[in-house]
């Protein structure tokens, strides 16, 4: 299991090799990469630039991944975060899961990516048109994370 | 007291990080908010809509009744856009 954060890119192909490499208990892996859109609200997106709050950013993406394996029998998870300066088609981040079967590292997955939209302190600001302006929090992003608070499976049980 | 700020509170209030003596009378999140808000119009605009804006004490998610004092590490920010 792993945490990163960090300015560079990452090679998708070497990043799910590594997260099964040597495990043959492993029966599927789950990645979700989140990319930088060239238009939001209608307007055009030259760039974007993520800040985040370092320390906070790193132990937050670790609860968030320990809730995963806490809920879901995950043989690995691995979750990247680019911050700093990025452009549209860039990659921001990458959320991967490995299990025995595919329906727990499809939940997982999903739930990370969620779940990390509203727990990990990370900020976007756009550079538009009409100059830079900061990214508001979205509603659909807090719905969808309060789905899987009620359906955490051992909380149901 | 070690203070961050970050994203539109951060350009706001016109600086990233400071180290502050508060009041003795701040106890809580709250108290501290109302106290930063005395501190210049950087801040009272920063911090006028008090419901957009999330407080972390020791880089965890804090209530507003939640107690601080000079030794913690508190940041302000708006509600969280990553991923």
């Amino acid at each position: 299991m792993a945490v990163r954060v960090q300015t560079e890119d990452f090679d998708l192909a070497e990043e799910l090799a590594a997260l099964t490499e040597g495990n043959r208990s492993v029966g599927g892996v789950v990645s979700f990469v989140g990319l930088v859109r060239d238009m939001a609200g209608g307007e055009p997106i030259s760039a974007m630039t993520l800040e985040h709050y370092p320390g906070m950013t790193e132990r937050k993406l670790g609860e968030i991944e320990a809730e995963a394996r806490r809920r879901w029998p995950l043989e690995d998870a691995l979750i990247i975060h680019r911050h700093g300066r990025l452009e549209p088609g860039d990659r921001i981040v990458l959320v991967a899961t490995a299990s025995a079967h595919r329906e727990a590292a499809f939940d997982a997955c999903h739930f990370l990516i969620d779940w990390l939209k509203t727990q990990a302190p990370f900020w976007k600001l756009e550079d538009g048109p009409a100059g830079s302006h900061w990214v508001g929090a979205s509603g659909g992003d807090d719905d969808a994370a309060a789905r899987w608070a009620k359906s955490d499976p051992k909380a149901a049980e | 007291m070690k203070l961050l700020y970050f994203a539109w509170l951060k350009t706001k209030i016109g600086i990233a990080e400071e180290e502050v003596a508060v009041p003795e009378d701040v106890r809580t999140v709250t108290d501290l908010i109302a106290w930063l808000k005395s501190r210049g119009p950087g801040f009272a605009d920063a911090l006028a809509n008090e419901a957009v804006v999330k407080v972390a004490v020791n880089q965890e998610f804090a209530r507003r009744d939640q107690t601080v004092g000079n030794g913690d590490e508190v940041a302000l920010f708006p509600p969280v856009t990553g991923g």
